[in-house]
């Protein structure tokens, strides 16, 4: 009888263990150590009630170290199954060292757009090797408490912008735009990609760029950063050593009117801020041109070659393209977007006032994201440095640009001569 | 007649030059190596010589950013050497007057900012400093001094200068202790001696306390040579791997890092970064031969 209870038990475990081994163990690779919780409640549970067989485990690494992480267990061979993907040329990089599976014959691409699946294609176009997830759409939140009492309505024009800020300026006390450079990144992502696609025409001016055609000296892209040559009077007090976290402070405790902004800081504001916000897209010159919007295809998620169940993470990739999925993760995500074709309705209101900008404007991407990144120097860093510079007033804006074009034309070919 | 072999020499010698060898040794002689090969873009590593030292030194866009780092490394140093070991010595000698009361209170106050974490440190000078929130803008002007306040961790002039004077701050503790512990072994009878002789205290601190300490102070400025050189968690804790504005607080760590792990979408290279940390190694052991050979030999040395 002794001997009985551990018998027992024994047989459990093994049971219980020859089961874990039948059952398929997915485990994704992120970023988004923010939404953790997230995937473990509720992006994974609603995955299991379809496929239970299934066991998925999110594992994140912090932003800055993802990368580089990421790219020593690929060659370790201790990478997930699943793998969330940067856009372009890092994932590309990844596909071409043979660490992403070609996904061509998956079903669930179809449910997305060309533009959407660029980000995570080879430049021909012809192999796809992650899916498409989210995005992030840029513009500008305002503060309505500070609007009404103002007597301000949302600017639709530049003019219209210079006027509110103004106005603000010298009526209130509170400071015109939430606006930092000592990180610099927003200076690039935030505000020179988030107004630039106006004067620079979206697309078009993007891949004038590609093809060389254009140049950043050119007229459309010089007038990016005058405009925000412009900006220097309306930004707080000490703005040169004022951080990221600095500005959403400095919003979220109402004491600024206007903050530049992606949609991704929508659910920080909505647990921060006590007051109501809106969402206004990047101002045109003059009234009634046509809008762009810096759409940034920003997050996919590929296949780890090496990975012991492919199928299962086929399954979990045709879930991702899933009309479910889409729903989920825009709602619970607040401020991604999910870039397939399935309408979703967004319950936020500002998160849903922005995805209404797709309607009526043309969407493009970050303007460098796509193989301008690729040399050295680099163009990612080189605009987050000469931008903030432009709005510290320590360089002007013709300088700007040659910095820019003169490094692009460095390495890329169709820009030198 | 021959002696046994001393098997116990190896007993004694073999953990520590295992794990030297293992942690220390090994890891660096493999780093020099490194920077002789390089990646293609399918991942395959072949040998390329000194190919990676051309570009370094030779490649516009690369050696600006070296020679930048350098140079930015070395006012950062030589902040060090002429604002925290003075001061250092300065307090040293405060310190180990006799009969100053709370000597042991100061000691342990001025000490305890090197114990805390670099990255706290610059965390709340960050928070001091800041214009929005901090507590040195009205501090100024309670000092009559509001119209001197400036942003000084976001300009390009003063950005480095103020990051230097914060880790000045943290680490003055180190030279402090080190100098005081050697003032405390001269021996009495010395300074009673020249006292009786006449000597002015002034005198007593130049002409004897200096002189005894000297081989200190050379080991002082040693330990913050290398200390400098191989820094990193200041600028990287305030003013992010990208070491802003412009470049201007770029030290070889920060170059270093951007270079070996890659930052946003530049993308890390290791065999490039082993070429910097190699550039990085013999710097320091160059700064370190020179001294040893060309300051250390010099010194007189003074049997207490």
């Amino acid at each position: 009888m002794l001997s009985l209870k551990p018998t027992l038990s024994l047989t459990a475990a093994l049971l219980t263990a020859s089961l874990a081994v039948e059952a398929q163990t997915l485990t994704i690779e992120s970023w988004r150590v923010d939404d953790k919780d997230l995937w473990q409640d509720i992006l994974i549970p609603a995955f299991n009630q379809q496929h239970p067989d299934i066991e998925v485990r999110f594992n994140p690494t912090s932003p800055t170290e993802y990368d580089s992480s990421l790219n020593a267990r690929m060659q370790a061979g201790t990478a997930g199954d699943l793998v969330t993907c940067r856009p372009f040329d890092v994932s590309l990089n990844l596909y071409r060292q043979g660490h992403l599976m070609a996904l061509n014959d998956l079903t669930g691409l179809d449910h997305y757009q060309d533009f959407a699946k660029r980000a995570w294609s080879t430049d021909d176009g012809a192999t796809s090797f992650c899916l498409p997830m989210a995005s992030v759409i840029h513009g500008f939140f305002y503060n309505k408490e500070i609007f009404s009492e103002l007597n301000l309505d949302p600017p639709e024009t530049l003019d219209e912008f210079h006027a509110v800020l103004q106005t603000v300026k010298s009526e209130s006390r509170y400071t015109p735009l939430a606006l930092g450079t000592n990180d610099q990144w927003e200076a690039n992502q935030i505000v020179f990609t988030n107004i630039g696609p106006n004067f620079w025409q979206g697309e078009a001016g993007r891949l004038a760029l590609i093809n060389g055609e254009a140049t950043f000296t050119d007229a459309p892209y010089l007038a990016a950063w005058e405009e925000m040559a412009r900006w220097s009077d309306y930004m707080g007090r000490g703005y040169p050593s004022q951080t990221y976290g600095d500005s959403q402070n400095l919003f979220a405790l109402g004491r600024a009117a206007i903050y530049p902004t992606g949609s991704w800081d929508t659910s920080y504001f909505n647990d921060q801020a006590s007051f109501e916000f809106g969402a206004f897209k990047p101002p045109v010159s003059a009234s009634g041109d046509q809008c762009h919007i810096s759409d940034h295809t920003d997050m996919g998620i590929g296949i780890n070659p090496a990975s012991a169940n492919p199928e299962a993470a086929k399954t979990f990739l045709n879930w991702v393209a899933s009309a479910d999925f889409a729903d989920l993760f825009t709602n619970e995500v607040t401020g991604f977007f999910s870039l397939s074709t399935h309408p979703v309705e967004v319950n936020d209101p500002v998160a849903a006032e922005m995805i209404s900008w797709r309607d009526e404007c043309d969407s493009t991407i970050r303007l460098n994201a796509q193989v301008m990144n690729r040399g050295t120097p680099n163009m990612e860093q080189e605009l987050w440095i000469v931008s903030s510079q432009v709005l510290n007033g320590d360089i002007t804006p013709e300088e700007a640009a040659e910095r820019i074009q003169s490094g692009f034309a460095q390495w890329y070919e169709p820009q030198s001569e | 007649m021959q002696r046994a072999f001393p098997w116990h020499l190896i007993f004694f010698l073999a953990p520590a030059v295992i794990i030297y060898t293992v942690f220390s040794a090994y890891p660096l002689l493999d780093t020099l190596r490194l920077s002789f090969f390089t990646d293609s873009e399918s991942g395959e590593r072949s040998f390329a010589g000194l190919s990676n030292f051309v570009t370094l030194l030779g490649n516009a866009v690369w050696s600006e950013a070296f020679w930048n780092a350098m140079w930015n490394n070395t006012q950062f140093f030589l902040i060090h050497l002429l604002v925290q070991n003075p001061i250092g010595l300065g307090l040293a000698a405060l310190l180990s007057l006799k009969g100053l009361r709370g000597a042991r209170t100061y000691r342990t106050l001025i000490f305890l900012p090197t114990l805390l974490s670099v990255v706290i440190i610059g965390f709340i000078w960050q928070l001091i400093l800041s214009p929005l929130w901090g507590v040195s803008e009205n501090f100024l002007y309670a000092l009559g001094l509001g119209h001197y306040f400036d942003a000084w961790l976001g300009k390009e002039s003063s950005a480095l200068i103020t990051l230097s004077l914060i880790s000045v701050w943290q680490f003055i503790g180190i030279p402090m202790m080190l100098i005081y512990a050697s003032l405390l072994s001269i021996p009495d009878e010395l300074l009673e001696a020249a006292k009786v002789d006449g000597a002015s205290p002034f005198r007593i601190f130049w002409r004897i306390k200096v002189p005894l300490i000297l081989p200190t102070l050379g080991l002082v400025t040693i330990l913050t040579f290398v200390g400098n050189f191989n820094t990193f968690e200041l600028v990287y804790a305030v003013k992010g791997a990208l070491a802003g504005p412009d470049y201007s607080t770029d030290i070889m760590g920060t170059f270093f890092y951007r270079t070996f792990f890659g930052y946003q979408s530049q993308l890390g290279s290791a065999t490039m970064g082993a070429t910097v940390a190699t550039m990085m190694f013999l710097v320091i052991l160059t700064g370190v031969m020179a001294y040893f050979y060309l300051v250390q030999r010099r010194l007189t040395r003074y049997q207490l």
